[in-house]
């Protein structure tokens, strides 16, 4: 353990000792860091000045807080060329060879590289956010509460966090600084959108809602760091002279795993499409499990939750069964409303959805957006049963016949997705980053178009023909 | 040691950069990898050093498998790389020291090994300099000390003089002549033909991944160029009509003032040629080996294969 740290410091040591050295990087990085905050300062003043004319308390009791996240986000931004020429700049300057000569270990160069990617950021973010607060303790405004503070440095942190960490992903797979820093944008835009969002939750006035903000962060930034040193490999750092895409052999390899050496349809079905299913057990008895908890929890929090907030009274019940008995009785033009062709492409189309949402996040955001999927059936469920219909009933003729065949698809694409998450989080020796998101992408696709859009199919005709008569044979007393 | 069978590395799917290369190098011996730009040298290096893993094949070096035991090959191997490498904003002295630390060295031994190197190489009183202000020779000298820094058993040099003047090529090249009679196994890429000459025990020519020809210079001399020559020159103009050449010689060239013979068995053959002049009262002056320089067998390989190549 001693000896790991030990050569993680060196390595961040001499790369602190290089940056400070270097005036081109010291000097403008100091600059921006001190005259940030007291422009900020300055339009902070007239913005207050402006909003006691009109008495926004809400905004105002929350302007400094989003400040000091803004002053904290642009030393990052900034800095992260730091991060994102760790190992492309020493690969373009000729020096990272003699490094990957010597017996340091792939972990002991990424981390060190990273500690410094994260502790210089923080360093000026820091900085900055600790003369915007001398300013602010000189004038006459409300000080933000230790405990937004608290909640701010960690956000700041985590933003650090993730920030360097894709920008070490992008470090290592460019092959020249030029697009490093072009692929920046997919860094600092995704994280300049994420600030707005928890912009939102500081004007809302939640404090506490931010802890999911911070632990989602870290969650991605931890998921990165991990998907790097799981990629990180010497020798694609040297075997790569130019950006070069083999679309033939991208190709061949998508092609190869997709049809899994099957020469025909039958073939297909019979090996390839079962082989990859074996590969899903463990993520589908996860996906499921997931989903069960989901439907439960969600049913047995309507259940509790529901009466504290809705008065269920006789009358009020009687209104929602007549609710209900409307609706059923719109389902019998449901065919003409709700085409069963559309009803399949959207929940193709959602499915897809799933699988991108899960590309962007390891496959974390795919099994929420599921789980908010299964908690939903479980919330239609615990409202049944609160008007008065048995839940049972409702789910052997609402959503089984039709679900059998959906929910089995949706648990298979989510399953798929998340072991796309899984194996880029996956130490693979022998295989390139690209390489391994080439073949987990065959196989999603192999099981979305040979299982999960059958089962989509069948399932829209389903429900648009079958599951209203089934509704109306069940609660025939509407 | 290194030995290596088979030794292959595939890029992007379909390009072999090093196919079947199979070498080996004994403790106290130098082998000097030749070839054009491209041709797989550095990838065959970079094998060596376990930086890159082969597609194929095996290597050992220093007793270590280079897809097993990786730490440990980098560890037992000293590598002079294409490019100096050197961090520029670190002083001569500073930049051994710190790769003393990554090699393991402790406190004394990292000083005392920084020393010697900077004293040897001539570095003593540019140590506290940036490396940045070093001229190519020095950066190249620095670069070299970085590789001994940890005096390893293996060393694996690209182009360990190029950039030098003569003097400090010539302490370079003493310097790898003394390592290896301190029994290290050196392998050295060069496109120096001289240099490579004047070093190396063993020769390997590469040329598109493949090795084309291995051996010692005498070895590779005769296989491409043919049996050994011998000059017999003379202090007037001869006649050679009436020379009796005995079983084992060949008479490959003929001037008025000179002979040339290729002999397949000089210990045996050239005193009964020296012998048949004499009696032929020839006016003999010199008798000696036709001097054949590696360029030669370099070239001849190249054009040899680079016909190949073009014809296939």
């Amino acid at each position: 353990m001693r000896r790991n740290w030990e050569a993680i410091w060196l390595v961040a040591r001499r790369e602190f000792i290089d940056q400070f050295r270097d005036w081109r990087i010291i000097v403008p990085m100091t600059l921006l860091v001190t005259v940030f905050p007291f422009i900020a300062d300055d339009t902070t003043r007239q913005a207050i000045g402006f909003m006691n004319r009109f008495g926004g308390d809400l905004i105002l009791d929350n302007l400094i807080p989003f400040v000091i996240l803004v002053i904290g986000f642009f030393p990052l931004s900034f800095t992260l060329v730091v991060a994102l020429e760790a190992f492309v700049g020493e690969k373009e300057r000729g020096t990272i060879e003699p490094l990957l000569s010597s017996p340091l270990e792939d972990r002991h160069l990424y981390l060190g590289k990273l500690l410094v990617g994260i502790v210089t950021p923080l360093v000026f973010s820091y900085l900055s956010i600790g003369i915007y607060l001398f300013l602010v303790s000189r004038r006459d405004v409300a000080f933000p509460s230790p405990y937004m503070l608290v909640l701010i440095l960690l956000l700041t942190f985590a933003h650090a966090v993730l920030m360097v960490s894709s920008a070490i992903v992008i470090s290592v797979q460019a092959t020249t600084i030029r697009s490093a820093n072009l692929m920046a944008s997919f860094v600092v835009v995704p994280v300049a959108f994420m600030l707005q969002g928890e912009t939102i939750l500081i004007f809302w006035g939640n404090e506490d809602v931010l802890w999911y903000a911070i632990l989602a962060v870290t969650l991605l930034a931890i998921l990165l760091v991990r998907l790097g040193l799981a990629h990180f490999k010497r020798e694609y750092l040297l075997g790569r002279e130019i950006d070069m895409l083999n679309f033939k052999n991208m190709y061949r390899v998508f092609r190869d795993r997709f049809t899994g050496g099957a020469k025909s349809l039958p073939d297909w079905y019979r090996w390839a499409i079962p082989a990859t299913l074996r590969q899903l057990r463990y993520p589908l008895i996860i996906v499921f499990s997931l989903g069960l908890i989901a439907i439960f929890a969600s049913y047995a929090w309507v259940m509790f939750n529901i009466p504290a907030y809705v008065e269920l009274s006789p009358e009020r019940l009687d209104d929602f069964r007549l609710l209900v008995r409307d609706n059923l009785v719109n389902l019998d033009g449901l065919d003409r409303q709700i085409p069963a062709p559309f009803l399949f492409f959207y929940n193709a189309r959602t499915t897809l959805v799933f699988l991108l949402m899960g590309l962007v996040s390891f496959g974390t955001l795919g099994l929420v957006l599921f789980i908010a999927n299964f908690a939903l059936v479980g919330g239609v469920l615990g409202a049944a049963s609160l008007v008065g219909f048995s839940p049972f009933l409702t789910f052997a003729a609402g959503i089984l016949p039709h679900g059998v065949f959906e929910l089995t698809a949706v648990i298979l694409a989510t399953a798929a997705t998340y072991r796309v998450g899984v194996l880029l989080v996956s130490p693979d020796t022998d295989r390139s980053l690209g390489e391994t998101l080439l073949l987990s992408l065959a196989d999603w696709f192999k099981v979305f178009i040979g299982v999960v859009i059958p089962l989509l199919a069948i399932a829209a005709v389903i429900e648009i023909y079958l599951t209203p008569i089934l509704l109306k044979m069940v609660f025939p007393f509407l | 040691m290194i030995e290596c069978e088979d030794l292959s590395k595939k890029y992007n799917g379909d390009f072999w950069a090093v196919d079947g290369v199979s070498l080996g190098v004994q403790p106290g011996e130098i082998l000097a990898l030749l070839g054009q730009n491209g041709a797989g040298k550095t990838t065959t290096v970079r094998m060596l050093t376990a930086l890159i893993s082969p597609t194929r094949g095996w290597a050992r070096v220093a007793g270590y498998d280079v897809v097993k035991q990786p730490q440990a090959v980098r560890a037992n191997v000293g590598v002079l790389t294409e490019q100096h490498g050197l961090y520029m904003r670190m002083t001569g002295a500073e930049y051994l020291e710190f790769f003393g630390k990554v090699y393991g060295l402790d406190a004394g031994t990292r000083r005392q090994r920084t020393e010697y190197l900077l004293d040897y190489f001539g570095l003593a009183e540019a140590a506290r300099r940036r490396s940045g202000e070093y001229s190519k020779g020095m950066k190249q000298k620095l670069a070299l000390a970085r590789a001994l820094i940890h005096d390893p058993s293996v060393l694996l040099l690209d182009e360990p003089t190029s950039a030098m003047d003569p003097e400090s090529a010539q302490l370079v090249r003493n310097e790898i002549a003394r390592l290896r009679s301190s029994k290290r196994t050196i392998i050295i890429c060069t496109h120096n033909l001289a240099e490579a000459e004047a070093l190396a025990d063993t020769i390997a020519i590469i040329y598109r991944g493949r090795i084309l020809l291995n051996g010692s210079l005498d070895e590779l001399k005769r296989r491409v160029l043919g049996p050994v020559e011998y000059e017999a020159r003379f202090s007037e103009p001869f006649d050679a009509g009436g020379l009796e050449l005995p079983a084992g010689a060949e008479l490959a060239y003929c001037s008025a003032t000179s002979l040339r013979f290729r002999v397949e068995a000089p210990l045996a053959v050239n005193p009964k040629i020296v012998h048949a002049l004499t009696l032929c009262k020839a006016p003999l002056v010199s008798f000696q080996e036709v001097s054949r320089k590696l360029e030669q067998v370099y070239l001849k390989t190249m054009a040899d294969a680079q016909g190949a190549a073009y014809a296939a």
